[in-house]
């Protein structure tokens, strides 16, 4: 009996240490492997989608390909969404995740968001360049066109005053602004500045200052000291040298407020001026 | 009073979850009792023109003109033979982009109906095509004996029409007619889909906003329940009232 116990010890021993050997700092996994494995979106322009030729390409794509850079190793994209994304990372079919998630107190319970944050996204308004609109006080009474079930809805109504006109779908939304149905079409400021891309919206802007913004993270799994502070350099140089605002400029987005704060505060704060 | 009430709304949610903010909120409550208003504002307006549409329809209908007849039946069969909702989508994207615009003070060039314009006309036409069919239906169910009696004292067609057949006509189809003023009246929900602020639109704001579908779910069955009930009450005491001793039923 007492064999058999020191045996299945020695083999639970054994296990555990190969468990270990196999779970051994994904920095050092990447390097031994020469590869980097980043989950990106490939739906959702700019950020990340497929090019004609069947490539992942966009902002975070080039951001990920600044990180295999700097490690020296090669870089393989994985398209994720935003059901599956935390899994892959956890099951370790991804080594990071950039892929537009906004980063909350719930996520960081399950992956490490890694501070600082890269990027933002708030609400905002779609208007005719010409439209009236300058601050949120001024669409107060106007006809705007919303999504049903935003959750921004609410306060775009109640706080701005503005006369929401809900449609099912961002098509049919889209549509009515189009047609003329409404003054402004209120939604995330980055899916406006997607479609703001498309030759058919060159009458339009993003008129108003974003409000209710909420940052996105680069996640790293749980428990990945080495690389979560190797990612946070990462971030804290795009924001230094301006990156993720000249990626913004080459796939024709004005650069959000969020970028070009953050690179004013890094740039004043952590780069000696030349005298 | 009203304080109170809301006192126990507040006290509902914290004890049970149960959360009826279109009770002790006053901008949820606000935009309900203008939501509840307007559907019975479309409703009613979609009534009359409906009936409007199924009276003259069935006049047509009977025209010694051939094309007429067909325009007529042609018009029955669209609306007939094509879901609500595709109708409302259909007008008011497709054909609502080819209207002429005017500049608003936004401006814009808006289109000149709104999304409140083609919900009145998409719901009484399509309310109207089966109201053509039942007022035919009744038509055909006066007597012949009886509308020879009245060419004989010296109406002309419409004389004939107005005073003799459709009276007649119309007490035998109240019944085929309320049915389908109710059917009208559950349809205007459809409205939402184009963003016309009727009980199922404002209902679905404010469940996207506090959470709380099963509640407005529930709240709008009971609302509908309520319409629908006066509507039918309301039908009930017109067959009665027009009942003829020896008439029909």
């Amino acid at each position: 009996m007492k064999r058999i116990l020191l045996g299945s010890a020695a083999v639970l021993t054994i296990m555990f240490s190969s468990i270990a050997i196999a779970h051994a700092d994904v920095l050092s996994q990447i390097e031994k492997r020469g590869t980097l494995v980043v989950g990106v979106k490939a739906d959702y322009r700019p950020y990340g989608y497929l090019n004609p030729s069947n490539n992942i390409v966009g902002i975070e794509p080039d951001l990920a390909r600044d990180v295999a850079k700097a490690l020296g190793v090669q870089l393989k994209l994985v398209p994720v969404v935003a059901s599956n994304r935390m899994q892959f990372l956890d099951q370790g079919r991804v080594d990071l995740l950039i892929a537009t998630m906004t980063d909350t107190a719930e996520r960081r319970n399950v992956v490490d968001l890694v501070p600082p944050d890269y990027y933002a996204s708030g609400v905002n308004i779609m208007a005719r360049k010409k439209s009236p609109f300058n601050n949120w006080e001024s669409i107060k009474g106007a006809p705007v066109c919303a999504v049903q079930g935003s959750f921004f809805n609410e306060m775009v109504a109640r706080k701005y005053g503005a006369k929401l006109v809900a449609f099912k779908g961002s098509a049919e939304a889209l549509n009515a602004l189009k047609q003329g149905r409404c003054a402004a079409f209120v939604f995330d400021d980055t899916f406006i500045a997607a479609q703001l891309q498309q030759q058919q919206w060159s009458a339009y802007d993003i008129p108003l200052k974003t409000i209710d913004s909420k940052p996105w993270g680069v996640a790293v799994k749980k428990g990945e000291t080495r690389f979560a502070r190797f990612m946070s350099g990462m971030v804290v140089h795009w924001h230094v040298d301006g990156e993720i605002i000249k990626l913004q400029k080459k796939y024709g987005l004005t650069p959000i407020a969020y970028s070009v704060r953050m690179h004013k505060f890094f740039d004043d704060n952590f780069v000696p001026s030349a005298n | 009073m009203l304080a109170q009430i809301s006192q126990w709304f507040i006290w509902l949610n914290q004890t049970t979850g149960i959360n009826l903010t279109i009770v002790y909120d006053s901008y949820d409550r606000g935009r309900m009792i203008d939501g509840f208003l307007n559907t019975i504002y479309l409703s009613l307006i979609c009534l009359v023109i409906s009936v409007i549409i199924g009276v003259i329809g069935a006049w047509l209908q009977r025209s010694s003109l051939k094309w007429t007849r067909r325009l007529v039946q042609g018009y029955i069969q669209l609306f007939r033979n094509t879901p609500p909702l595709v109708q409302l989508y259909f007008f008011y994207f497709a054909i609502g982009s080819l209207m002429p615009k005017i500049e608003n003070k936004y401006g814009i060039m808006q289109p000149i109906l709104s999304n409140w314009d083609w919900a009145i006309i998409s719901l009484s036409f399509f309310a109207g095509a089966f109201n053509v069919e039942i007022f035919r239906s009744g038509i055909e169910a006066v007597p012949k004996a009886t509308v020879e009696a009245a060419e004989s004292l010296g109406f002309n067609r419409l004389q004939v029409y107005l005073y003799v057949v459709l009276p007649l006509a119309f007490r035998v189809c109240l019944p085929a007619l309320s049915n389908n003023l109710v059917n009208l009246v559950k349809t205007t929900s459809l409205a939402y889909a184009i963003a016309v602020p009727e009980m199922l639109y404002v209902a679905n704001q404010i469940w996207s906003d506090n959470l709380n579908v099963p509640e407005m779910m529930t709240f709008l069955l009971f609302a509908y329940v309520f319409l629908v009930g006066i509507l039918v009450w309301a039908m009930n005491r017109l067959e009665r009232r027009l009942q003829l001793p020896g008439y029909g039923g």
